[in-house]
């Protein structure tokens, strides 16, 4: 007999979506602000983000969760910085998923933070598809990668909020064209910001850190102590 | 690459719809959408190994390709685009606004007797 067609109509990915939007409530409702990050293997991350929570210590409580696909390399360099730091060996599995941030959540009190931090595995392909329950979803571009990287990627430039140009301190070594750079991200992203920084000399840092904090004002989150 | 795990989910989800119809599924039905982060080919070929020893066994995926669609806020019209490259093709404005291209989403089965 011939077969019907029946309509279901489902996302594949109902599920992650659903966790994700729980996160996203319980981060609301305890008042943390929550950025991402993703990028190629490399790009920076690790450093970038030791800095930054470095740099906020002082005056917010910071935390970060690290997705690594085997070491625990990158989370002891972000515990230099004296923030709690908790790491999600992912095995196999090449992102980030919602459940995953929800399981290494257990025993932490959002409510404590101001801002937490995830770094995802570096894939700029895989973790694209992955809603996290973030307020900020940071991508990651590094001088060196070459000013076509957006082209390649078009789709994690396009669900990301904000991007990063990192080890801007190369930049000069590499003959580094940031208006090539910039016209390709606004074709995959119009209007998104980008910000140029050298975690190695701290240029830009002050710009980043400047938004982001806006950006927490402005989420609706209380101001830090 | 994820797509052997969105090919699990996918046939996750047609496990459970073939069982509450108490139905034979030949094939799944699949909108993808060039924003959805997955790779057609990549998922064509991890199918038949997510299907292996579930009740998908022998079924066939099928890919509809869902155009990028944006709206432009200058000629206030919906424009398809025929790459990721957000220019409004007949004005040339940036259109940040995405109106279809994020599908990832299972719309229909093909039914066949009970098992
Ligand atoms: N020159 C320079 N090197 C950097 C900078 N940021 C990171 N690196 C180097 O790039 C490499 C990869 O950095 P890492 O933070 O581990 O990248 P991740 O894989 O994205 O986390 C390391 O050798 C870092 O020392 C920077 O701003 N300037
Ligand atoms: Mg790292
Ligand atoms: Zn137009």
């Amino acid at each position: 007999m011939t077969p019907r067609l029946v309509e279901v109509r489902q996302n594949v990915l109902k599920h992650n979506d659903e966790v994700a939007r729980a996160l996203r409530q319980r981060f609301h409702a305890s008042g943390v602000f929550v950025v991402s990050l993703v990028s190629s293997p490399g790009s920076g991350k690790t450093t970038f983000l030791e800095r930054t929570l470095t740099s906020l210590r002082p005056g917010y409580r910071v935390a970060a969760l690290v997705g690594d696909l085997a070491t625990e390399n990158d989370a002891r360099r972000l515990a230099r910085s004296q923030a709690p730091v908790k790491q999600i060996v992912t095995g196999t599995l090449c992102h980030l998923e919602a459940s995953m941030i929800e399981k290494a959540l257990d025993g932490w009190n959002p409510g404590e933070l101001d801002f937490l931090f995830i770094e995802n595995v570096g894939n700029l392909v895989c973790p694209s598809s992955y809603d996290l329950g973030e307020d900020l979803r940071l991508v990651l571009v590094s001088v060196t990668e070459g000013e076509d990287k957006p082209l390649k990627y078009p789709t994690i430039f396009n669900t990301s909020d904000l991007a990063i140009v990192s080890k801007m301190d190369l930049a000069p070594a590499v003959e580094f064209n940031w208006p090539a750079l910039e016209k390709n991200i606004q074709a995959v992203r119009p209007e998104m910001r980008v910000i140029r920084v050298s975690a190695k000399t701290g240029q830009g840092m002050d710009e980043w850190l400047e938004s982001l904090t806006a950006l927490r004002s402005s989420a609706g989150a209380v101001p830090g102590p | 690459m994820h797509e052997l795990s969105i090919a699990m989910n996918i046939v996750e989800i047609a496990e459970s719809e073939a069982g509450r119809r108490n139905a034979r599924i030949e094939a799944v039905h699949l909108r993808l959408g060039p924003l959805s982060g997955v790779v057609k080919d990549a998922l064509l070929s991890a199918w038949e190994l997510a299907c292996e020893n579930t009740v998908l066994a022998g079924s066939r995926l099928v890919v509809e390709d869902v155009p990028l669609v944006v709206y432009c806020p200058r000629c206030k019209a919906q424009r398809t685009l025929d790459s990721i490259s957000f220019l409004c093709p007949e004005c040339q404005s940036p259109t940040p606004d995405v109106v279809h291209g994020r599908e990832l989403e299972v719309f229909a089965l093909e039914v066949g007797d009970a098992a």
